[in-house]
């Protein structure tokens, strides 16, 4: 039996800039099991990543605001807590890791060090156990020769070495969550399977539940349980893994998809035109109508209701209503799936 | 980390070497000899004296002697005061300016980089604007001023008023005491503070906003733990380079100061001996500031490589 | 769920809105209008501004338009404290103070913008062929600097002031061979940093040869921050003339400037004090004002706190 772990709902996050205030999250919610992994998948500046840093309470508050929704971690609803009550949640019961390892890293601190901080704080060890422990971690994330390594400084790592390092950090206290943003979006393409395939493997050792973040779907293919499919701050589809690629049911899912470049045959490129809106006047239907090809008029001029496909796969569309038209799934016919 | 030790090094020596032959030629560039502003000598004196002073050989010959001498430590006769060799004079002297000077930075140092923490972190509250405004006045305001001001208040006003009580607080001139060190020492170091308060300022203000403060804090340390062992720590690098500018300032505006509060420091006999016309003193006095100056911003070249951690394991 | 009745019109398909998607919901500025929005909504900039404007249009009209000359000397009126005949006072040759100081203002203001000009000028020529040319003529030309400026500017100007003698023709000159230095650096390093930038690449492969490179890339986008650091070289070097002259060095009597009244103040400060009040503060408040002035342009113009 699944236990949940993790619950957002009705987040609503803000900023208030000198041309306005952005609304960068608009009413998301999610649920995540213990062990399971959920990716996060949208274009940039869909709020994915704002989303991840309220979770841990990471957005500085001005400018940022919570302006509706809470965050229940474990029976806790740790979006109540203050700042000094989180310092116990991070690092031990969320942890994170973040896009770019290069500038993440304490350039004037040893890379052993810095993973040491989080066994001292909180599991109360010494410096020796720490140590000792710190070495462990870097043997476990695949780093060789860790006895050296773990005295050296991150400038004197590679960028795929520097990433497992952070990794290291976040899983030194083997905390139930983890959540990765973007977390190869800044490496090779060779070191990106390496490194989603520790994740996968240290992820069975650990049973952590992770949330992984990205704008890539050919990395989610091989990794996450279950996918969200997030666009204008608004979770617009979500479902199991099998759910999404094998019966997506809204247009942008569907564009997701067919823009993904294949290897094994060969497809013309299919691009999703247009931008994204502007979240200071974000769109009061819904966000993606601009750029659909199916788009009504009540797509413009109100918000589609939530319609549940099958278990926990849903969708935002006013497509699914009884009286729009049917259409049909282009990827089923040989598109790109 | 060797090799940046070793250019440093070298370009210290040519610069050195530099400064002694632009300073040389620069004397000698003057108008009239060194006796011009002195009372009527007899010929036959002067002429000895300009023998003596090997005043009558070709240009190459005096810059040859003098660079030989120099590199033997040996500065000349002051003209001024015939009898004293620059040398002493300085070794006298810097003893004075020297412990001026060194309290000042710390001093300085010290105040400015706490007052530069405390305004980062307190970014838009009372204590940054406090900061930002005594930043600029202290930009803004020459440290005669301020050394005449503080001279005025703190010594004249609150010496009169506390004389009642038997015994005036800060002198305000003259040097002897720890007392004497106050004023001078506020004085010199108030433009500095300000200087270095407002750079470890925006230092903090850059590094808070780096990434792996973030990541620090993602790890659920202290706000504690964040200030002081991520974000100061890398702050305080550049503000290592800026000590060598305020050094400087502080050898200059020593200068004022020692006229001022009438310290008899080498401040106080380079501006004697530039008003009198005696350029042994003159250059000694320039050079010796300059060789200081050079060794001061090769340490702390090197020490800035001992700090970041990036240069020292390359 | 809403209950809503929906008419059937609202489900017909009618498609994108490709130019409704792109279209630019805020206002589009330029760099410089950008720029010029951040200053004027600084109000402490601001104020600077019209403090400088101020004190600038008093130094040259009080002296103008004044009955008593600076250097008029009243033999009955010596030493006499600020009055509604004298505003600041006189000093010990009977002098009006008031005059004096802005005509210290005066002289010291034409000096500093003199020396500013020219020291800008140097410095960016310079620096923007450091930068340049880089390589093996940039490292000989920074060294150059490097060397000049081991030994303090201040120290440069006493020594060549000592050699060249007196008059304010000299003391222009004196300040501006020393103080180009700071600019022709800050040229150079924005020059180098945008010679690699993709927008010069971008232009030179569509075939723009290297003087239009240099006039309509590299300078408009290196003006930032030469304007920054020209702001802040007008209080150096009135600041330098002020020790100068604060050293018996700078200005000589009759004439005045700021550095050599606050050094007679001085001399004054125990009987009179406010033979250094009046000119001290003038001057400290223009330099404030600059100074403020200059956080502010700087602020406005740094892009990455762009709106």
């Amino acid at each position: 039996m699944a236990e949940r772990l993790l619950t957002v709902e009705n987040l609503a996050v803000c900023f208030e800039t000198y041309a306005g205030e952005v609304q960068a999250v608009r009413d998301v919610s999610f649920y995540l099991d213990k062990g399971e992994t959920l990716a996060i998948v949208g274009e940039s500046g869909c709020g994915k990543s704002v989303t991840a840093q309220t979770v841990m309470q990471l957005i500085p508050m001005p400018p940022g605001k919570i302006k509706a929704g809470r965050v229940v971690l474990d029976g806790v609803e740790i979006s109540a807590l203050t700042d000094k009550q989180m310092e116990s949640v991070r690092g031990e019961q969320i942890s994170m890791i973040f896009q770019d390892p290069m500038t993440s890293l304490n350039p004037t601190m040893k890379v052993g060090k810095q993973i040491m901080e989080v066994l001292i704080k909180h599991q109360d060890m010494d410096k020796k156990e720490a140590k000792e422990k710190a070495v462990e971690m870097l043997k476990l994330v695949g780093i060789p020769k860790p006895e050296k390594r773990v005295d050296q400084y991150p400038h004197q790592y590679s960028g795929g070495m520097r990433q497992r390092a952070m990794i290291a950090i976040a899983l030194a206290c083997n905390p139930k969550l983890l959540i990765a943003d973007e977390p190869t979006t800044a490496l090779d393409v060779t070191i990106q399977a390496q490194i989603m395939e520790l994740m996968q493997d240290l992820q069975q050792k650990l049973h952590t539940a992770i949330i992984l973040i990205t704008h890539d779907l050919g990395v989610v293919a091989d990794v996450a349980d279950r996918i969200a499919v997030m666009y204008a701050g608004k979770i617009l589809e979500s479902g199991s893994l099998d759910d999404i690629f094998k019966n997506p049911q809204h247009p942008y899912t569907w564009g997701l998809i067919q823009s993904v470049p294949r290897l094994d045959r060969k497809t013309r490129l299919i691009p999703i035109e247009g931008t994204p809106p502007d979240l200071i006047a974000p769109p009061v239907g819904c966000p993606f109508a601009a750029r659909c090809q199916y788009c009504m008029q009540i797509c413009r001029d109100q918000y589609p209701d939530k319609t549940a496909i099958k278990g926990n796969h849903y969708v935002h569309c006013w497509l699914q209503h009884e009286m729009a038209p049917k259409v049909d799934n282009p990827l089923a016919k040989g598109g790109n799936a | 980390m060797l090799k940046y030790t070793l250019k440093r090094f070298g370009i210290m020596l040519l610069t050195i070497w530099i400064i002694i032959t632009f300073t040389f030629f620069l004397m000698h560039l003057m108008p009239g000899d060194p006796f011009t502003n002195q009372k009527k000598i007899p010929e036959e004196i002067l002429d000895n004296m300009m023998e003596k002073y090997g005043l009558n050989d070709p240009l190459l010959v005096q810059y040859g002697t003098y660079l030989g001498k120099v590199l033997q430590f040996d500065l000349g006769d002051s003209f001024k005061y015939r009898g004293r060799s620059v040398n002493t004079i300085l070794r006298d002297s810097f003893g004075v300016s020297g412990s001026l000077g060194l309290y000042s930075i710390i001093f300085g140092a010290v105040a400015g980089i706490s007052f530069g923490i405390i305004a980062a972190l307190n970014r838009g509250k009372f204590f940054d604007y406090f900061v930002i405004i005594l930043a600029v006045l202290g930009v803004s305001v020459p440290n005669f001023v301020f050394a005449t001001l503080f001279q005025y208040f703190l010594g004249f006003k609150l010496g009169a008023l506390t004389s009642e009580w038997g015994f005036r607080i800060f002198p305000i001139a003259r040097w002897g005491t720890p007392m004497h060190y106050v004023l001078p020492v506020l004085a010199l170091g108030a433009s500095y503070i300000a200087y270095i308060a407002r750079m470890m300022r925006t230092s903090m203000l850059d590094v808070i906003n780096q990434d792996y403060i973030r990541t620090a804090k993602a790890k659920g340390l202290s706000q504690r733990t964040v200030v002081w062992k991520h974000a100061i720590r890398n702050a305080i690098l550049p503000i290592v380079t800026i000590l060598g500018v305020a050094i400087a300032g502080i050898v200059i505006g020593s200068l004022v100061i020692e006229n001022i509060f009438a310290i008899p420091g080498m401040g106080k006999y380079f501006y004697q001996s530039v008003l009198e016309n005696d350029y042994m003193m003159i250059m000694g006095t320039t050079i010796f500031y300059a060789v200081i100056l050079i060794v001061m911003m090769f340490l702390i070249d090197v020490l800035y490589g001992v700090v970041d951690p990036r240069i020292r394991l390359d | 769920m809403s209950d809503m009745t929906y008419k059937q019109d609202d489900f017909k398909i009618i498609g994108k809105d490709l130019e409704g998607s792109e279209r630019i919901v805020r206002k589009s500025l330029t760099y410089w209008q950008d720029a010029w929005m951040r200053l004027k909504a600084n109000r402490t900039a601001l104020i600077g501004l019209i403090i400088i404007i101020v004190i600038t249009l008093m130094c040259f009209l009080v002296p103008l338009l004044s009955e008593q000359t600076f250097n008029y000397q009243d033999y009955d009126a010596i030493n006499e404290q600020p009055s509604s005949a004298h505003l600041f006072g006189t000093d010990e040759l009977g002098r009006d103070l008031w005059v004096r100081s802005w005509k210290g203002g005066q002289i010291s203001l034409l000096i500093a913008v003199a020396a500013t000009i020219i020291n800008v000028t140097i410095g960016v020529i310079y620096g923007g062929i450091s930068g340049h040319f880089g390589g093996k003529v940039d490292i000989v030309m920074m060294r150059f600097i490097e060397i000049i400026y081991s030994v303090p500017q201040l120290i440069w100007l006493i020594l060549l002031r000592f050699v060249m003698g007196n008059g304010l023709g000299v003391i222009i000159f004196v300040l501006s061979i020393t103080g180009w230095g700071g600019m022709a650096r800050i040229v150079r390093g924005q020059v180098l940093q945008l010679k690699q930038m993709d927008f010069v690449t971008a232009a030179r492969t569509l075939g723009a040869n290297t003087p239009r490179i240099m006039w309509r890339h590299l300078i408009p986008n290196t003006m930032g921050p030469i304007i920054v650091n020209l702001t802040f070289q007008v209080p150096g070097a009135v600041f330098a003339e002020a020790f100068l002259s604060y050293l018996g060095l700078g200005v000589q009597p009759p004439l005045a400037s700021w550095g050599l009244l606050v050094n007679n103040g001085t001399k004054m400060l125990l009987v009179h004090p406010y033979q250094l009040f009046f000119p001290a503060f003038l001057m400290c408040v223009f330099m404030l004002a600059f100074n403020i002035v200059g956080d502010g342009l700087r602020d406005a113009l740094d892009p990455r706190l762009r709106a």
